[in-house]
Protein backbone atom coordinates (compact mmCIF):
# COMPACT_ATOMS: atom_id res chain seq x y z
CA UNK A 1 0.00 0.00 0.00
CA UNK A 2 2.41 2.68 0.92
CA UNK A 3 4.14 1.52 -2.24
CA UNK A 4 1.61 2.23 -4.60
CA UNK A 5 1.44 5.58 -2.53
CA UNK A 6 5.10 6.95 -2.78
CA UNK A 7 4.39 6.12 -6.65
CA UNK A 8 0.82 7.94 -6.77
CA UNK A 9 0.01 6.69 -9.66
CA UNK A 10 -3.63 8.12 -9.89
CA UNK A 11 -5.85 5.14 -10.23
CA UNK A 12 -9.79 5.50 -11.29
CA UNK A 13 -10.52 5.07 -7.23
CA UNK A 14 -8.03 7.85 -6.07
CA UNK A 15 -9.83 10.71 -4.48
CA UNK A 16 -7.13 12.92 -3.57
CA UNK A 17 -3.40 13.05 -4.95
CA UNK A 18 -0.87 15.34 -3.58
CA UNK A 19 2.07 14.85 -6.16
CA UNK A 20 5.97 16.89 -5.02
CA UNK A 21 4.14 19.48 -3.27
CA UNK A 22 6.11 22.12 -1.39
CA UNK A 23 5.25 24.84 0.79
CA UNK A 24 7.09 28.02 2.35
CA UNK A 25 6.47 30.83 4.94
CA UNK A 26 9.06 33.04 3.59
CA UNK A 27 12.50 31.13 3.56
CA UNK A 28 11.21 28.94 5.86
CA UNK A 29 10.07 25.06 4.29
CA UNK A 30 6.49 23.74 6.06
CA UNK A 31 6.14 21.11 3.65
CA UNK A 32 8.64 19.19 1.52
CA UNK A 33 7.90 17.07 -1.14
CA UNK A 34 4.91 15.75 -0.18
CA UNK A 35 3.38 13.13 -2.31
CA UNK A 36 0.45 11.11 -1.08
CA UNK A 37 -2.77 8.88 -2.90
CA UNK A 38 -5.47 8.92 -1.15
CA UNK A 39 -8.06 6.27 -2.70
CA UNK A 40 -12.21 6.87 -2.10
CA UNK A 41 -13.07 5.33 1.35
CA UNK A 42 -9.72 4.90 2.56
CA UNK A 43 -9.01 6.02 6.57
CA UNK A 44 -5.75 8.28 6.83
CA UNK A 45 -4.29 9.08 9.86
CA UNK A 46 -1.79 11.82 10.33
CA UNK A 47 0.15 12.25 12.97
CA UNK A 48 3.38 13.73 14.26
CA UNK A 49 4.88 16.57 16.55
CA UNK A 50 3.59 19.66 17.13
CA UNK A 51 5.32 21.93 13.58
CA UNK A 52 5.54 19.03 11.52
CA UNK A 53 3.28 19.96 8.87
CA UNK A 54 0.27 17.77 9.43
CA UNK A 55 -2.48 20.41 9.47
CA UNK A 56 -0.83 22.55 7.38
CA UNK A 57 -0.91 19.49 4.75
CA UNK A 58 -4.56 18.69 5.27
CA UNK A 59 -5.64 22.61 4.96
CA UNK A 60 -3.80 22.82 1.71
CA UNK A 61 -6.43 19.88 0.37
CA UNK A 62 -9.18 22.33 0.61
CA UNK A 63 -7.26 25.55 -0.22
CA UNK A 64 -7.36 27.23 3.26
CA UNK A 65 -3.20 27.09 2.71
CA UNK A 66 -1.67 28.01 -0.88
CA UNK A 67 1.70 25.57 -1.46
CA UNK A 68 4.21 27.07 -3.98
CA UNK A 69 5.07 24.19 -5.86
CA UNK A 70 4.11 20.94 -6.62
CA UNK A 71 0.02 19.42 -7.78
CA UNK A 72 -2.95 18.52 -5.91
CA UNK A 73 -5.80 17.10 -7.67
CA UNK A 74 -8.98 15.95 -5.82
CA UNK A 75 -11.64 13.78 -7.10
CA UNK A 76 -10.68 14.73 -10.44
CA UNK A 77 -10.13 18.66 -10.13
CA UNK A 78 -6.96 20.15 -10.12
CA UNK A 79 -6.80 23.06 -7.54
CA UNK A 80 -5.04 26.40 -8.40
CA UNK A 81 -4.44 28.40 -5.93
CA UNK A 82 -7.47 30.79 -6.72
CA UNK A 83 -11.09 30.47 -8.83
CA UNK A 84 -13.94 28.38 -9.34
CA UNK A 85 -11.42 24.80 -8.93
CA UNK A 86 -11.19 25.85 -5.20
CA UNK A 87 -15.25 26.45 -4.94
CA UNK A 88 -15.64 23.08 -6.24
CA UNK A 89 -13.23 21.23 -4.44
CA UNK A 90 -14.41 22.81 -1.39
CA UNK A 91 -17.82 22.28 -1.58
CA UNK A 92 -16.92 18.23 -1.73
CA UNK A 93 -14.50 18.39 1.13
CA UNK A 94 -16.04 19.00 4.16
CA UNK A 95 -13.57 20.21 7.31
CA UNK A 96 -13.65 19.47 10.78
CA UNK A 97 -11.66 22.48 12.82
CA UNK A 98 -9.70 21.88 16.16
CA UNK A 99 -11.94 24.87 18.02
CA UNK A 100 -15.29 23.73 16.08
CA UNK A 101 -15.64 27.37 14.07
CA UNK A 102 -19.61 26.74 14.57
CA UNK A 103 -21.09 29.82 13.82
CA UNK A 104 -22.10 31.82 17.41
CA UNK A 105 -25.04 33.43 15.80
CA UNK A 106 -27.09 30.87 14.24
CA UNK A 107 -28.80 27.65 15.90
CA UNK A 108 -26.85 24.79 15.70
CA UNK A 109 -29.83 23.93 12.14
CA UNK A 110 -29.01 27.05 11.24
CA UNK A 111 -24.93 26.16 11.41
CA UNK A 112 -26.07 23.35 9.29
CA UNK A 113 -28.34 24.68 6.53
CA UNK A 114 -26.49 27.62 5.70
CA UNK A 115 -23.95 26.13 2.85
CA UNK A 116 -26.28 24.06 1.46
CA UNK A 117 -28.70 27.00 1.27
CA UNK A 118 -26.55 29.18 -0.21
CA UNK A 119 -23.30 27.45 -1.31
CA UNK A 120 -25.49 24.34 -3.36
CA UNK A 121 -28.93 26.39 -3.72
CA UNK A 122 -30.45 23.42 -2.14
CA UNK A 123 -34.66 24.87 -0.84
CA UNK A 124 -35.10 25.32 2.63
CA UNK A 125 -37.13 22.59 3.81
CA UNK A 126 -35.07 20.00 1.96
CA UNK A 127 -31.50 21.58 3.60
CA UNK A 128 -33.44 21.01 6.93
CA UNK A 129 -34.31 17.40 6.20
CA UNK A 130 -30.94 16.66 5.77
CA UNK A 131 -29.65 18.75 8.71
CA UNK A 132 -31.98 16.96 10.76
CA UNK A 133 -30.78 13.35 9.61
CA UNK A 134 -27.36 14.02 9.81
CA UNK A 135 -27.97 15.49 13.90
CA UNK A 136 -29.84 12.74 14.24
CA UNK A 137 -26.62 10.71 13.17
CA UNK A 138 -24.37 12.70 15.43
CA UNK A 139 -26.82 11.87 18.40
CA UNK A 140 -27.65 15.71 18.87
CA UNK A 141 -31.33 16.10 17.15
CA UNK A 142 -32.81 17.53 20.45
CA UNK A 143 -29.78 20.49 20.55
CA UNK A 144 -30.90 21.62 16.93
CA UNK A 145 -32.21 24.81 17.94
CA UNK A 146 -30.00 25.62 20.34
CA UNK A 147 -26.80 28.37 19.80
CA UNK A 148 -23.18 26.68 19.75
CA UNK A 149 -22.91 28.47 23.16
CA UNK A 150 -25.66 26.33 24.87
CA UNK A 151 -23.88 23.20 24.27
CA UNK A 152 -20.98 21.09 25.66
CA UNK A 153 -17.91 20.78 23.79
CA UNK A 154 -18.22 17.45 22.36
CA UNK A 155 -21.72 18.64 21.18
CA UNK A 156 -20.42 21.35 19.47
CA UNK A 157 -18.32 19.08 17.66
CA UNK A 158 -20.46 16.90 16.66
CA UNK A 159 -22.50 20.09 15.50
CA UNK A 160 -19.89 20.86 13.36
CA UNK A 161 -19.43 17.46 11.63
CA UNK A 162 -23.07 17.17 11.16
CA UNK A 163 -22.99 20.61 9.09
CA UNK A 164 -19.83 19.26 7.30
CA UNK A 165 -22.15 16.32 6.24
CA UNK A 166 -24.94 18.28 4.95
CA UNK A 167 -22.50 19.60 2.01
CA UNK A 168 -22.54 15.88 1.21
CA UNK A 169 -19.21 15.72 0.90
CA UNK A 170 -17.03 13.04 -0.52
CA UNK A 171 -13.82 13.72 1.59
CA UNK A 172 -14.08 14.34 5.60
CA UNK A 173 -10.94 16.55 7.10
CA UNK A 174 -10.15 16.28 10.37
CA UNK A 175 -7.63 18.81 12.34
CA UNK A 176 -7.05 17.44 15.88
CA UNK A 177 -10.93 17.18 16.08
CA UNK A 178 -10.70 16.21 19.81
CA UNK A 179 -7.82 18.26 21.00
CA UNK A 180 -9.13 21.16 22.43
CA UNK A 181 -12.00 19.03 24.40
CA UNK A 182 -12.18 18.24 27.73
CA UNK A 183 -10.91 14.21 28.08
CA UNK A 184 -14.77 12.79 29.12
CA UNK A 185 -15.91 14.18 25.56
CA UNK A 186 -13.50 12.93 23.67
CA UNK A 187 -14.79 9.65 23.08
CA UNK A 188 -18.00 10.80 21.68
CA UNK A 189 -16.88 12.90 19.33
CA UNK A 190 -14.55 9.79 18.15
CA UNK A 191 -17.87 7.29 17.98
CA UNK A 192 -19.51 9.80 15.75
CA UNK A 193 -15.79 9.27 13.38
CA UNK A 194 -15.35 5.82 13.99
CA UNK A 195 -19.40 5.70 12.46
CA UNK A 196 -18.62 8.07 9.54
CA UNK A 197 -15.90 5.20 8.62
CA UNK A 198 -18.15 2.48 8.90
CA UNK A 199 -19.94 4.04 6.39
CA UNK A 200 -17.60 4.56 3.95
CA UNK A 201 -16.43 7.84 3.82
CA UNK A 202 -12.97 8.81 2.51
CA UNK A 203 -11.06 10.68 5.58
CA UNK A 204 -7.85 12.05 6.42
CA UNK A 205 -7.39 13.06 10.32
CA UNK A 206 -4.52 14.78 11.64
CA UNK A 207 -4.88 13.29 15.85
CA UNK A 208 -2.95 12.05 18.30
CA UNK A 209 -5.55 9.11 19.08
CA UNK A 210 -3.99 5.96 18.54
CA UNK A 211 -6.70 3.67 19.83
CA UNK A 212 -8.52 5.11 16.89
CA UNK A 213 -5.86 5.34 14.83
CA UNK A 214 -5.25 1.31 15.41
CA UNK A 215 -9.29 0.95 14.72
CA UNK A 216 -10.24 3.26 12.03
CA UNK A 217 -6.70 3.51 10.01
CA UNK A 218 -6.00 1.87 6.71
CA UNK A 219 -2.84 3.90 7.21
CA UNK A 220 -0.37 6.12 9.39
CA UNK A 221 1.28 8.38 8.16
CA UNK A 222 3.90 9.94 10.48
CA UNK A 223 5.41 13.42 9.65
CA UNK A 224 8.34 15.88 10.72
CA UNK A 225 9.58 18.49 9.85
CA UNK A 226 7.52 19.01 7.08
CA UNK A 227 8.10 15.40 5.07
CA UNK A 228 6.27 12.48 5.26
CA UNK A 229 8.66 9.99 7.48
CA UNK A 230 6.91 7.05 7.18
CA UNK A 231 3.33 5.58 6.60
CA UNK A 232 1.96 1.85 7.21
CA UNK A 233 -0.91 -0.02 8.30
CA UNK A 234 -1.49 0.80 11.82
CA UNK A 235 -0.65 -3.13 12.97
CA UNK A 236 2.84 -2.34 10.97
CA UNK A 237 3.21 1.44 12.29
CA UNK A 238 2.89 0.53 15.62
CA UNK A 239 4.23 -2.32 16.14
CA UNK A 240 7.22 -2.59 13.82
CA UNK A 241 8.11 1.36 13.24
CA UNK A 242 11.01 1.69 11.07
CA UNK A 243 12.18 5.12 11.72
CA UNK A 244 14.13 6.51 14.78
CA UNK A 245 12.06 9.62 14.29
CA UNK A 246 8.90 7.66 14.75
CA UNK A 247 9.91 5.67 17.64
CA UNK A 248 10.82 8.67 19.49
CA UNK A 249 7.39 10.02 18.46
CA UNK A 250 5.68 7.06 19.32
CA UNK A 251 7.86 6.40 22.93
CA UNK A 252 6.52 9.73 23.79
CA UNK A 253 2.93 9.55 23.03
CA UNK A 254 2.00 5.80 23.88
CA UNK A 255 1.82 5.01 27.79
CA UNK A 256 2.99 1.72 27.97
CA UNK A 257 5.93 2.19 25.26
CA UNK B 1 -29.36 88.20 40.29
CA UNK B 2 -32.36 90.18 38.96
CA UNK B 3 -33.43 88.20 35.80
CA UNK B 4 -37.19 87.27 35.97
CA UNK B 5 -37.85 84.35 34.36
CA UNK B 6 -40.48 84.06 31.77
CA UNK B 7 -41.10 80.76 30.32
CA UNK B 8 -44.10 82.11 28.63
CA UNK B 9 -42.74 82.49 25.24
CA UNK B 10 -40.80 79.09 24.97
CA UNK B 11 -43.99 77.43 25.96
CA UNK B 12 -45.72 80.02 23.37
CA UNK B 13 -43.39 78.24 21.16
CA UNK B 14 -43.72 74.41 22.27
CA UNK B 15 -45.34 73.48 19.16
CA UNK B 16 -42.50 74.76 16.83
CA UNK B 17 -40.06 73.04 19.21
CA UNK B 18 -41.28 69.80 18.87
CA UNK B 19 -41.47 70.34 15.25
CA UNK B 20 -37.97 70.95 15.58
CA UNK B 21 -37.17 67.70 17.06
CA UNK B 22 -39.45 66.54 14.78
CA UNK B 23 -36.57 67.64 12.35
CA UNK B 24 -33.33 66.85 14.02
CA UNK B 25 -34.54 63.35 14.59
CA UNK B 26 -35.44 63.28 10.41
CA UNK B 27 -31.82 64.66 10.02
CA UNK B 28 -30.11 62.35 12.22
CA UNK B 29 -31.57 58.97 11.72
CA UNK B 30 -31.18 59.47 7.90
CA UNK B 31 -27.65 60.52 8.91
CA UNK B 32 -27.11 57.12 10.50
CA UNK B 33 -28.49 54.79 7.70
CA UNK B 34 -25.89 57.23 5.59
CA UNK B 35 -23.66 56.43 7.99
CA UNK B 36 -24.07 52.92 8.18
CA UNK B 37 -23.76 52.09 4.61
CA UNK B 38 -20.95 54.00 4.27
CA UNK B 39 -19.29 52.01 6.90
CA UNK B 40 -19.66 48.80 5.91
CA UNK B 41 -19.18 49.15 2.49
CA UNK B 42 -15.66 51.37 3.79
CA UNK B 43 -14.71 48.22 6.14
CA UNK B 44 -15.61 46.13 2.52
CA UNK B 45 -13.66 48.37 0.56
CA UNK B 46 -10.96 49.03 3.17
CA UNK B 47 -9.60 45.66 3.28
CA UNK B 48 -10.58 45.04 -0.41
CA UNK B 49 -7.49 43.45 -2.46
CA UNK B 50 -7.33 46.41 -4.48
CA UNK B 51 -4.67 48.49 -3.00
CA UNK B 52 -5.92 51.96 -4.24
CA UNK B 53 -9.16 50.98 -2.95
CA UNK B 54 -7.57 50.52 0.39
CA UNK B 55 -6.08 54.15 -0.08
CA UNK B 56 -9.19 55.79 -1.12
CA UNK B 57 -11.00 54.49 2.11
CA UNK B 58 -7.82 55.42 4.29
CA UNK B 59 -7.34 59.06 3.05
CA UNK B 60 -11.24 59.82 3.14
CA UNK B 61 -11.27 58.30 7.16
CA UNK B 62 -8.44 60.98 7.55
CA UNK B 63 -9.25 63.65 5.83
CA UNK B 64 -13.22 63.44 7.73
CA UNK B 65 -11.90 62.96 10.89
CA UNK B 66 -9.50 65.52 11.05
CA UNK B 67 -11.50 68.51 9.43
CA UNK B 68 -14.29 70.09 11.76
CA UNK B 69 -17.86 68.97 10.97
CA UNK B 70 -18.49 72.72 10.26
CA UNK B 71 -15.89 73.23 7.61
CA UNK B 72 -17.36 70.22 6.16
CA UNK B 73 -21.10 70.91 6.36
CA UNK B 74 -20.06 74.65 4.58
CA UNK B 75 -18.30 72.37 2.03
CA UNK B 76 -20.86 70.70 0.62
CA UNK B 77 -23.30 73.63 1.09
CA UNK B 78 -21.56 76.78 -0.33
CA UNK B 79 -18.44 75.16 -2.57
CA UNK B 80 -19.55 72.05 -4.47
CA UNK B 81 -22.74 74.65 -5.75
CA UNK B 82 -19.60 75.97 -7.42
CA UNK B 83 -19.01 73.11 -9.48
CA UNK B 84 -22.66 72.76 -10.10
CA UNK B 85 -23.97 70.38 -7.36
CA UNK B 86 -26.36 72.91 -5.31
CA UNK B 87 -28.28 70.57 -2.52
CA UNK B 88 -31.18 72.19 -0.16
CA UNK B 89 -30.57 72.65 3.33
CA UNK B 90 -31.72 69.59 4.49
CA UNK B 91 -30.36 67.34 1.79
CA UNK B 92 -26.82 68.69 2.65
CA UNK B 93 -27.06 68.37 6.30
CA UNK B 94 -27.85 64.63 5.99
CA UNK B 95 -24.75 64.15 3.49
CA UNK B 96 -22.40 66.02 5.89
CA UNK B 97 -23.98 63.63 8.65
CA UNK B 98 -23.92 60.63 6.91
CA UNK B 99 -20.37 61.64 5.43
CA UNK B 100 -19.07 62.46 8.86
CA UNK B 101 -20.58 59.35 10.59
CA UNK B 102 -19.64 57.10 8.37
CA UNK B 103 -15.72 58.00 8.70
CA UNK B 104 -16.18 56.98 12.36
CA UNK B 105 -18.39 54.26 11.57
CA UNK B 106 -15.90 52.36 9.01
CA UNK B 107 -13.10 52.92 12.07
CA UNK B 108 -15.63 51.42 14.75
CA UNK B 109 -17.27 48.25 12.63
CA UNK B 110 -13.55 47.84 11.17
CA UNK B 111 -12.45 46.90 14.64
CA UNK B 112 -15.17 44.83 15.10
CA UNK B 113 -14.61 42.92 12.13
CA UNK B 114 -10.72 42.19 13.39
CA UNK B 115 -12.19 40.88 16.56
CA UNK B 116 -13.85 37.75 14.89
CA UNK B 117 -11.72 34.96 14.91
CA UNK B 118 -10.06 34.01 11.65
CA UNK B 119 -11.49 30.42 12.16
CA UNK B 120 -14.84 31.66 11.60
CA UNK B 121 -13.83 33.25 7.75
CA UNK B 122 -12.24 29.62 7.23
CA UNK B 123 -15.10 27.21 8.03
CA UNK B 124 -17.40 29.58 5.58
CA UNK B 125 -14.53 28.72 3.17
CA UNK B 126 -14.44 25.14 3.84
CA UNK B 127 -18.00 24.94 2.89
CA UNK B 128 -17.88 26.60 -0.24
CA UNK B 129 -19.26 30.02 0.20
CA UNK B 130 -17.64 33.27 -1.13
CA UNK B 131 -16.21 35.94 0.45
CA UNK B 132 -19.00 38.49 -0.02
CA UNK B 133 -21.12 35.63 1.45
CA UNK B 134 -19.10 34.90 4.43
CA UNK B 135 -18.38 38.69 5.15
CA UNK B 136 -22.45 39.15 5.49
CA UNK B 137 -23.98 36.12 6.31
CA UNK B 138 -21.04 34.77 9.21
CA UNK B 139 -18.87 37.92 10.03
CA UNK B 140 -21.08 40.86 9.87
CA UNK B 141 -23.46 40.44 12.59
CA UNK B 142 -21.14 39.31 15.43
CA UNK B 143 -18.91 42.05 14.25
CA UNK B 144 -21.64 44.23 14.74
CA UNK B 145 -22.48 42.86 18.17
CA UNK B 146 -19.17 43.66 19.13
CA UNK B 147 -18.72 47.28 18.74
CA UNK B 148 -22.29 47.81 19.46
CA UNK B 149 -21.85 50.09 22.56
CA UNK B 150 -18.95 52.35 20.56
CA UNK B 151 -21.86 52.49 17.50
CA UNK B 152 -24.60 53.62 19.59
CA UNK B 153 -22.72 56.33 21.05
CA UNK B 154 -21.03 57.50 17.95
CA UNK B 155 -24.77 57.63 16.97
CA UNK B 156 -25.82 59.76 19.60
CA UNK B 157 -22.86 62.19 18.83
CA UNK B 158 -24.46 62.34 15.37
CA UNK B 159 -27.51 63.25 17.00
CA UNK B 160 -26.18 65.74 18.69
CA UNK B 161 -23.88 67.06 16.09
CA UNK B 162 -27.26 68.15 13.92
CA UNK B 163 -27.47 71.41 15.60
CA UNK B 164 -24.68 72.40 13.72
CA UNK B 165 -26.78 72.25 10.53
CA UNK B 166 -28.30 75.63 11.63
CA UNK B 167 -25.16 77.03 10.53
CA UNK B 168 -27.11 76.48 7.12
CA UNK B 169 -30.54 77.16 8.20
CA UNK B 170 -31.64 73.50 7.92
CA UNK B 171 -34.59 73.23 10.32
CA UNK B 172 -33.95 70.78 12.95
CA UNK B 173 -34.21 72.09 16.68
CA UNK B 174 -31.27 74.52 17.16
CA UNK B 175 -32.34 76.98 14.33
CA UNK B 176 -36.34 77.02 15.50
CA UNK B 177 -34.85 78.06 19.38
CA UNK B 178 -32.70 80.37 17.90
CA UNK B 179 -35.44 81.76 16.01
CA UNK B 180 -37.50 82.27 19.11
CA UNK B 181 -35.08 83.57 20.91
CA UNK B 182 -34.37 86.08 18.31
CA UNK B 183 -38.01 86.99 18.75
CA UNK B 184 -38.36 86.95 22.45
CA UNK B 185 -34.67 87.95 23.94
CA UNK B 186 -35.43 84.61 26.18
CA UNK B 187 -31.68 83.27 25.83
CA UNK B 188 -32.03 81.63 29.39
CA UNK B 189 -35.63 79.53 28.75
CA UNK B 190 -35.17 79.12 25.24
CA UNK B 191 -31.68 77.35 25.72
CA UNK B 192 -32.38 75.43 28.31
CA UNK B 193 -35.48 74.49 27.10
CA UNK B 194 -33.44 72.93 23.59
CA UNK B 195 -30.80 71.10 26.12
CA UNK B 196 -33.48 69.32 27.78
CA UNK B 197 -35.39 68.34 24.24
CA UNK B 198 -31.85 67.16 22.95
CA UNK B 199 -31.51 64.98 26.19
CA UNK B 200 -34.98 63.41 25.57
CA UNK B 201 -33.72 63.10 22.15
CA UNK B 202 -30.46 61.26 23.01
CA UNK B 203 -32.48 59.17 25.37
CA UNK B 204 -35.26 58.05 22.89
CA UNK B 205 -32.75 56.62 20.81
CA UNK B 206 -30.32 54.67 23.12
CA UNK B 207 -34.02 52.74 24.08
CA UNK B 208 -34.39 52.31 20.55
CA UNK B 209 -30.67 51.06 20.46
CA UNK B 210 -31.29 48.89 23.00
CA UNK B 211 -33.74 47.20 21.40
CA UNK B 212 -32.57 47.31 17.93
CA UNK B 213 -29.47 45.08 19.86
CA UNK B 214 -31.94 42.83 21.70
CA UNK B 215 -33.73 42.32 18.70
CA UNK B 216 -31.48 41.95 16.55
CA UNK B 217 -27.90 41.07 17.68
CA UNK B 218 -27.57 39.22 20.88
CA UNK B 219 -27.69 35.48 21.05
CA UNK B 220 -25.90 33.42 23.97
CA UNK B 221 -22.23 33.43 24.45
CA UNK B 222 -20.41 32.07 26.72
Amino acid sequence: MSVAAKSVAITADTMIAMRGVNKWYGTYQVLTDINLAVRASEKIVLCGPSGSGKSTLIRCINALESYQKGEIVVDGVHLGSQGKAVDAVRREVGMVFQQFNLFPHMTVLENCTLAPIRSRGIPRPAAEETARRLLDRVKILNQADKYPAQLSGGQQQRAAIARALCMEPKVMLFDEPTSALDPEMVKEVLDTMIGLATDGMTMICVTHEMGFARQVADRVIFMAEGRIVEEAEPEIFFKAPQHERTKKFLGEILPHH
Amino acid sequence: MNYKFDFGPVIEGLPELLWGCAGTLGLALSGMVLALIIGIGGVLLRDSRLAPLRWLVIAFVEAIRNTPFLGQIYFVFFALPMVGIRLDPTLTAIIALGVNGGAYAIEIIRGGVQSINKGQVEAGLALGLSRTLIFRLIVLKPALRAIFPSLTSQFIMLTLTTSIASAISAYELTSVGQAIETNTFRSFEVYGVVTLLYLAMSWMLMQMFARINARFLLYPVK
